[in-house]
């Protein structure tokens, strides 16, 4: 009885890993206290590293165990190799920060590995059962994290708020999955497949499907269900809200379109309406919203809102190139977002971190090279060519063309224009605005790498484009194949 | 059988007239003791069924933990009963509408309940396969959904470790006990002889 179960424990040898080795620091924590936090901090990243180079010696043909609520394959080492990166970079950043709020604890490298673990549950979940269970381990620990700063009141809030509207998601989630259980007698995405393809479907379950959609649009914080997004990424320490725009975003894409292409992909015909609503209106919000607005973790938060429209487009298109340009526009959209974040940390005064958008002011002076990397990050978010941003939207819009989609790919491409505007008056007001008290943060030289590296990637991307397109190809192939 | 039949009505009698007491009681430590009651007697529902795992963990959970719970909260906190049951008369009538109108909806979808033929093929044997059914549900928590068990014990830690971060301070000002130094404790160093004159006092 129990060879079965234990039989592709190797396939899930990156979540072990990752899952012990919280373990083992957190007893290393709870025992050498304070002195532990510096000593924990490597070490997670040093798992996380580990746990990434196990990912990618995984099983390259779809794999399936433990009963059949795990899946792995090309397209779970593809996301899960992005999720590590992501939540690599963020730790990195992230530590530097606290130690200068002299609020570092060691729970928080700690509180990064289950997440993370979590969200490679969420990407190889293959049961309705191991979707809701992986999903809420990341965002229990998300929560959490959004109120690290428990002194600071709007970190309080934002944390508080992030719970009880992410409490209701999950809710609608569950009901949306205990309809689909009640419709179609299984939780299995194998067996949905087969009832889903095996005739009518039935009103019952696409009123499950729809509320499932709308429990993952509001974990990838898509219009209409964006509301959380822009007070808790202001209100959040910094390196939490670039968290926030990283990894956790991946992973529940990635569940995403697992769910809707795999259980569900015979019945794209019914959910792609809703699909290209929400898409539709997650660009014109994320475009039009962040116009406005002074506070540059505020505008990212619209931003990121804006991107998940874009890469919704590609979900919406159904296909192969569909698959492909979703997992390129998020390959893409990790780095740059990341970077731009960097820029951000390192914006302080001596009073602490600021975060208006005219504090940037004359940054061009004081640190040129800094200035020109979150330059190319903008013009990248953009999408404008050659910068890696717009390779992202190219293929999200080709996908759509060839899906016949062409008032979305028209819209989409509008709105990308729109949303420029906003990009663009963050290297205007770099360049060209006069400072009025410069910015005192220190580069430190992790950051300085992390910006180097994003940088380079996003500025060089188009020199070599090709390994990004093979796998992310050969994922997509995984998946719907 | 026949006596299968009876165990079952009085299991399933002494259960609702001590589900009714809970709310008649005027004392409510004595409902809580009728809540005692009434989920011996469902535990015993539940032998009959086959499921003498249900049974056993409604006697440890509910008896063993909640409604000890429920007593110590009863005991604890002051609340005056009498006064809350006072509007109990003046809200009868709306009470009783609201809850025919409950029982009316409910008669309603039970009188065209039609349970589907292909449903009786689905049910599950409280003993499947031969196998007890505490090894069944075992078998089905830590062998088919190990996984999901694991990371729900996952999911647990992070809410520990949550409640903990968020809210757990080190109070300098407070004074703990230190139990080491207290054992530590030696006379020599604690414990003065001192020669006292008559008449003087310390």
């Amino acid at each position: 009885m129990i060879v079965p179960a234990l039989g592709h424990l190797s396939a899930a040898l990156p979540e072990i890993f990752l899952a012990l080795s919280a373990l083992v620091l957190l007893v290393l924590g709870a025992f050498l206290g304070d002195k532990a936090t510096r000593p924990v901090a490597t070490l997670s990243l040093i798992a996380l590293v580990v746990a990434f180079v196990l990912v990618l010696l995984g099983p390259d043909s779809t794999t399936v165990g433990f009963s059949g609520l795990f899946i792995t394959g090309r397209f779970a080492v593809f996301l899960n190799a992005l999720i590590l990166i992501g939540s690599a970079i963020s730790l990195i950043i992230a530590l530097d920060y606290f130690r200068l709020q002299g609020t570092e604890r060691f729970e928080f490298p700690i509180l990064v590995l289950l997440a993370t673990t979590g969200m490679m549950m969420m990407v190889t979940a293959n049961d309705l059962i191991a979707l809701f269970i992986s999903l809420e381990l990341q965002s229990l620990a998300l929560y959490v994290m959004a109120a690290f700063e428990r002194d600071s009141i709007r970190a309080t809030e934002a944390g508080l708020k992030y719970f009880v509207l992410g409490a209701l998601a999950s809710g609608l989630l569950l009901y949306g999955c205990s309809l689909i259980y009640g419709f179609s007698g299984t939780t299995n995405f194998g067996h949905l497949a087969a009832v889903v393809s095996g005739g009518p479907v039935s009103i019952g379950l696409l009123l499950g499907i729809v509320f499932l959609v709308a429990g993952l649009a509001f974990k990838i914080s898509a219009v209409p269900f964006h509301m959380w997004a822009p007070d808790v990424y202001e209100g959040a320490p910094t390196p939490v809200t670039a968290f926030f725009s990283a990894s956790p975003k991946i992973a529940a894409f990635a569940l995403f379109i697992r769910v809707m292409m795999g259980p569900f992909g015979h019945v794209a015909i019914e959910w792609r309406q809703i699909i290209i609503l929400i898409s539709l209106a997650s660009m014109f919000l994320g475009a039009f919203a962040a116009i406005n607005q002074r506070n540059i973790k505020r505008m990212m938060a619209y931003s990121s809102i804006g991107h998940m429209g874009y890469a919704l487009i590609g979900l919406a298109a159904g296909s192969v190139e569909g698959v492909r340009g979703v997992l390129i526009y998020l390959a893409i959209y990790l780095p740059m977002t990341l970077g731009a974040f960097t820029v951000i940390l390192l914006m302080r005064r001596k009073t602490g971190p600021t975060e208006n958008i005219d504090d940037l002011a004359g940054l061009s002076q004081q640190h040129p090279l800094v200035a020109l990397v979150m330059a190319i990050f903008m013009f990248s978010l953009a999408g404008v060519p050659p910068l890696a941003g717009f390779f992202g939207k190219f293929y999200v819009f080709m996908a759509a063309i060839d899906a016949h989609l062409y008032t979305l790919a028209i819209l989409g491409v509008l709105s990308s224009v729109v949303g420029a505007y906003y990009y663009l008056r963050i290297v205007k007001v770099m360049y060209f605005d006069a400072a009025s008290e410069p910015l005192a943060g220190p580069i430190t030289r992790k950051m300085a790498a992390v910006l180097l590296c994003t940088g380079v990637f996003t500025l060089f991307f188009f020199a070599n484009p090709a390994p990004l397109l093979n796998s992310a190809h050969a994922a997509a192939l995984a998946l719907l194949h | 059988m026949i006596v299968q039949a009876i165990a079952f009505y009085l299991f399933a009698a002494i259960t609702i007239a001590a589900g009714f007491m809970v709310i008649a009681a005027r004392n409510p430590v004595h409902s809580v003791l009728f809540l005692i009651l009434a989920f011996f007697n469902a535990a015993g529902l539940f032998v009959l069924l086959g499921a003498e795992f249900l049974a056993m963990v409604l006697v440890i959970v509910y008896v063993g933990a909640v409604a000890v719970l429920f007593l110590f909260v009863v005991m604890m906190l002051d609340i005056n009963f009498t006064e809350l049951r006072q509007g109990f008369l003046n809200y009868l009538p709306i009470g009783g509408l609201v809850g025919m109108i409950l029982l009316m909806e409910l008669l309603l979808v039970i009188g065209s309940w039609v349970i589907s033929p292909a449903a009786a093929h689905f049910a599950m044997a409280p003993t499947p396969g031969g196998l007890s059914n505490t090894a069944a549900l075992g078998r089905i928590l830590y062998t088919q959904y190990a996984y999901l068990f694991q990371a729900a014990g996952l999911i647990l830690l992070v809410a520990m470790i949550g409640a903990i971060v968020l809210t757990l301070r080190t109070r300098p000002e407070v004074r703990r006990q230190k139990i080491g130094q207290q054992i530590g404790r030696r006379p020599v160093n604690s414990v003065a002889l001192e020669k006292v004159k008559p008449g003087q006092g310390v």
